[in-house]
């Protein structure tokens, strides 16, 4: 059988960009096990709403953790104490009787609240705007099987390319570095032959992007690659150094 | 009455798109600067025809309700996207991805547009690889194939199970590459709310913006909807939550005609419902079933105890399975079309063969292949899915068999469309899952995608140009117009209706009350009496909506549950038209089944007589029945005959 729960759920709540936000206590009571994160705050705003409250604001879309909408501190982590998942993925069976629950939204300067729990993250589409991209246009490009790509290499690049954007390296880095987020993109491009040309240029227009934008700078403490709900590596953050630096050289 | 113009080329089958393009009109590239196209929606189609535009030379705006264009439910589709590459040397051909779309949706959809998306098919596989998608490649260097249903060949292109979300950030890089150049502007957190037409063309949209609560319009010269499906008429779906029809329902109430709402698709291998509290239901890909076998008990007393939970399904021998699909089916076997597969299921667990405490569960066993392949093998394939079921489930399916149970997932109805993607109303197109245009009655594994990104790639690229050359001369539109503060008061007073109402539940609680119908009478097994009182309790639904709903917060603010409230509203509308086009096609075809009309061996009997047509439905009016308008669909190249999935 599930178990059931009672707890006290401490939620941030901040009126807007500018206002002042402060923690608000809800005591949760029969949440089953099967119920995910986002359901139990479903619950309790379902229980707002019929109080005549107003419902607290969070990200959430797909709920089956490959949007990365959803972008809560729970107890502290980002996507909650638990690894490798995002907070749609995790479920209620993870905590206990008696519990307080801690959820905050991502704190970063490079992401402002916009209201309780959702953030402001369109950071990351400029950065991709920037450079995240192979400079092709549509058309008629040659046949899918004409140039060769190795099963390791399009393993890698498709791991790198996992990434879903929801922002919890940069909630994690005591910087505020979207070193993770950036460097999973150029690695995926840098070791495909199609975006291989570009490499460089690419490189140097997100990282430069990255710094205008206000995100800090990476000192290697590892925290976006625990926090990574998709596991990405700080290995991909190497290559991205790699290819920095040989852009800088060249120029 | 609405006049019906396919617009379907001259020429054979084969020739028709060439045909097309050779006599189509263009627009030349100091005029197309001057035009302005609102692309709404960045999921595949949209996404992928706004970037298209912006390169070809177009002024794009692209709208989206999401933070960031790559969060459109594109991005969870897993399983893989099909293309007549036959790179597998299976057989495979254009003709042969054509035919069986065809048979797949049942024999009712438009030969000449099917024929296109399986021309193009192969193009989109090498755009995607050409931006830099990494699909899943063999150990010599080529890109590897999997089967999905309704197909006897490998022609399903995949990465890992999240193929829709790299196919996604490939359109979304050549998106972003276009508003770094200039060529698309990006607003996100806006919804459309209204469609805005001048003299019978469609000339701009009335948005939301989610962040401030305020109404904004936008003029163009034309509109591109990329809105996606209506699946969460049902409330509990496979789609994401934000998923919704009110921009196709603004468009049909403007007078765009809505063809063969009924087509709705329920996948069968979901994670089956565990409680009231449930807000969503998650697929396991169909990609399960090239390995995976599905069977329930062959004895009820098995059954039984397994409901009871005093058996568990690896106790249950072997000679007391019943693989059911292998046993109705020896040609197809668990790779049976999903509307087969999920009837089937039904027809188990309604005799009382389900595996869960509910009755409502099927297995999807992986014992055989992890005895034949070694659990490895079955870890690299499959493994991203199996950790997702164990996430929600707390269960192994390395040790047990996975439960599954029919959810929905797709809708194969949409706005009505040409063949050029234009719907019933001048300059306003639809594109993927928004259109009705290619999957008939019910839709293959694996063609959602390629059909997106065939509309927005391939197709509307040529054919939008074919409208907009005669607008050339046209100016940009002021939207201090008339028609523009008429269709925005329009919106302001449905908004202060809503916000005026104040009673005592909750949009949530009323849409799953909706959604409850619509699965109990709407759902997998139809019947007159069913859809007769189907329909009367939604209109029970919608006077609870308009009379006792509680909205909080204020109207021109950040205001998620009017959100919430605006799409359940239109949700109402659909789930009316969905059953009233349900109850009117009095066969059964595809994923429309009529209990009425079925085979002695209970499979679906059409009646091509006097229902091979698209049903469009024209709007009448608030609470009037919809006019039904046919377009018949003739079959010049196929031969129209009973599916047939068992030899």
């Amino acid at each position: 059988m599930e178990k059931v729960i009672n707890f006290t759920l401490k939620v941030w709540r901040q009126r807007g960009p500018k206002a002042q936000g402060a923690f608000e206590s809800y005591q949760m009571e029969d949440i089953t096990g099967d119920t995910s994160f986002l359901e139990m705050l479903d619950i309790l705003n379902e229980n707002l709403v019929s109080e005549g409250k107003e419902p607290v604001v969070f990200d959430h879309d797909c709920r089956e953790g490959i949007c990365g909408m959803c972008s809560l501190y729970v107890n502290g982590h980002p996507h909650g104490p638990e690894g490798g998942v995002t907070t749609c993925q995790s479920f209620m069976r993870k905590f206990n009787e008696g519990d307080t629950i801690t959820v905050e939204p991502w704190r970063s300067a490079a992401f402002p609240v916009i209201r309780d729990l959702m953030v402001d993250r369109s950071a990351f589409d400029e950065i991709m705007q920037a450079g995240g991209y192979v400079s092709v246009n549509t058309g008629a490009p040659q046949d899918s099987n004409a140039i060769l790509i190795s099963k390791e290499v399009a393993d890698v690049a498709m791991d790198a390319a996992s990434c879903i954007g929801c922002g919890a390296c940069v909630a994690a880095c005591k910087n505020g570095s979207a070193m993770l987020f950036v460097s999973s993109k150029v690695t995926q491009l840098a070791l495909l032959p199609q975006g291989k040309v570009e490499a460089a240029r690419r490189a140097k227009a997100m990282v430069a992007k990255m710094d205008e934008l206000g995100f800090g700078n990476c000192t290697n403490t590892r925290a976006c690659e625990a926090e990574c709900p998709k596991s990405e590596t700080i290995i991909n953050i190497a290559k991205l150094n790699r290819e920095f630096i040989t852009a800088k050289l060249q120029d | 009455m609405t006049k019906i113009d396919s617009k379907i080329p001259e020429g054979q089958l084969a020739e028709k798109w060439s045909n097309y393009k050779a006599h189509q009109k263009l627009v030349n590239p100091s005029n197309k600067r001057r035009l302005d196209i609102i692309v709404v929606g960045t999921g595949l189609a949209g996404a992928s025809a706004a970037a298209s535009f912006g390169e070809m030379g177009f002024n794009v705006l692209n709208f989206c309700i999401q933070d960031s264009p790559r969060r459109a439910h594109s991005i969870a589709a897993q399983g893989g996207i099909n293309a007549a590459k036959n790179y597998q040397n299976d057989g495979d051909s254009i003709y042969r991805l054509f035919y069986d779309t065809i048979k797949g949706g049942d024999y009712r959809s438009r030969e000449a547009n099917v024929y296109r998306l399986a021309e193009v098919s192969n193009s989109i596989i090498d755009q995607c690889v050409a931006q830099g998608v990494p699909f899943a490649r063999d150990y010599g260097g080529t890109l590897d194939n999997r089967s999905f249903g309704g197909a006897q060949v490998s022609r399903t292109f995949y990465a890992k199970g999240q193929t829709g979300q790299q196919l996604l950030l490939g359109a979304y890089s050549a998106l972003s590459r276009q508003i770094h150049k200039g060529s698309v502007k990006l607003y996100t957190r806006y919804e459309m709310e209204n469609l805005v037409i001048i003299d019978g063309r469609t000339r701009g949209i009335i948005v939301r913006n989610l962040v401030t609560g305020k109404l904004e319009r936008f003029a163009a010269h034309a509109v591109v909807l990329a809105t996606g499906g209506y699946g969460n008429t049902y409330f509990l779906s496979t789609n994401a939550m934000g998923c919704n029809c009110s921009a196709a329902i603004s468009a049909y109430k403007k007078g765009a005609l809505f063809a063969n709402p009924s087509y709705v698709q329920i996948h069968p291998t979901c994670i089956p419902v565990h409680g009231d509290k449930q807000s969503k239901l998650t697929l396991m890909s169909e990609s399960l079933r090239n390995d995976g076998r599905i069977w329930v008990p062959k004895n009820l007393e098995d059954a039984k105890a397994i409901q009871e939970g005093k058996m568990k399904g690896d106790e249950i021998k072997e000679e007391d399975r019943d693989y059911y699909l292998e046993r109705r089916y020896p040609a197809f076997g668990n790779l049976v079309p999903r509307d087969v597969a999920s009837r089937a299921a039904k027809e188990r667990c309604d005799k009382g063969f389900g595996v869960n405490p509910t009755g409502l569960a099927v297995f999807l066993d992986f014992s055989e292949p992890i005895a034949r392949l070694g659990e490895d093998v079955v870890r690299q394939r499959y493994g991203n899915l199996f950790q997702m079921y164990e996430e929600i489930t707390n269960e192994n399916p390395y040790k047990t068999p996975m439960m599954i149970y029919p959810a929905i997932h797709y809708t194969m109805g949409g706005l009505w469309v040409d063949y050029e993607l234009q719907t019933s109303i001048k300059g306003l197109f639809a594109l993927g899952e928004c259109n009705f245009s290619d999957h008939g009655a019910n839709r293959l594994g694996a063609s959602a995608l390629m059909q997106g990104l065939a509309d927005g790639y391939f197709v509307i690229p040529f054919t939008i140009q074919n409208y907009l050359s005669d607008q050339i001369t046209v100016p940009r539109f002021s939207t201090d117009l008339p028609e523009f503060e008429v269709a925005e008061k329009e919106v302001q007073d449905k908004i202060e209706k809503l916000m005026s109402i104040q009673g005592t539940e909750s949009t949530d609680s009323i849409h799953k009350k909706l959604g409850n119908i619509m699965w109990d009478f709407v759902g997998m097994g139809r019947t007159k009496e069913g859809l007769t009182e189907g329909l009367k309790q939604l209109a029970e639904v919608k006077k609870e909506f308009w009379t006792n709903v509680r909205i909080p917060g204020a109207k021109d603010d950040q205001n998620t549950e009017l959100e919430k409230a605006l799409r359940v509203a239109d949700f109402i509308e659909m789930g009316h038209l969905i059953a009233y086009d349900a109850l009117n096609r009095n066969e059964s075809c595809g994923g429309h089944f009529r209990e009425e009309y079925q085979t002695a061996e209970g499979e679906a009997k059409r009646d091509d007589e006097n229902y091979s047509y698209v049903a469009c439905w024209n709007y009448t009016g608030e609470d009037k029945e919809p006019e039904l308008i046919k377009e018949e669909l003739n079959y010049e190249f196929v031969k129209v005959q009973t599916r047939n999935y068992k030899s």
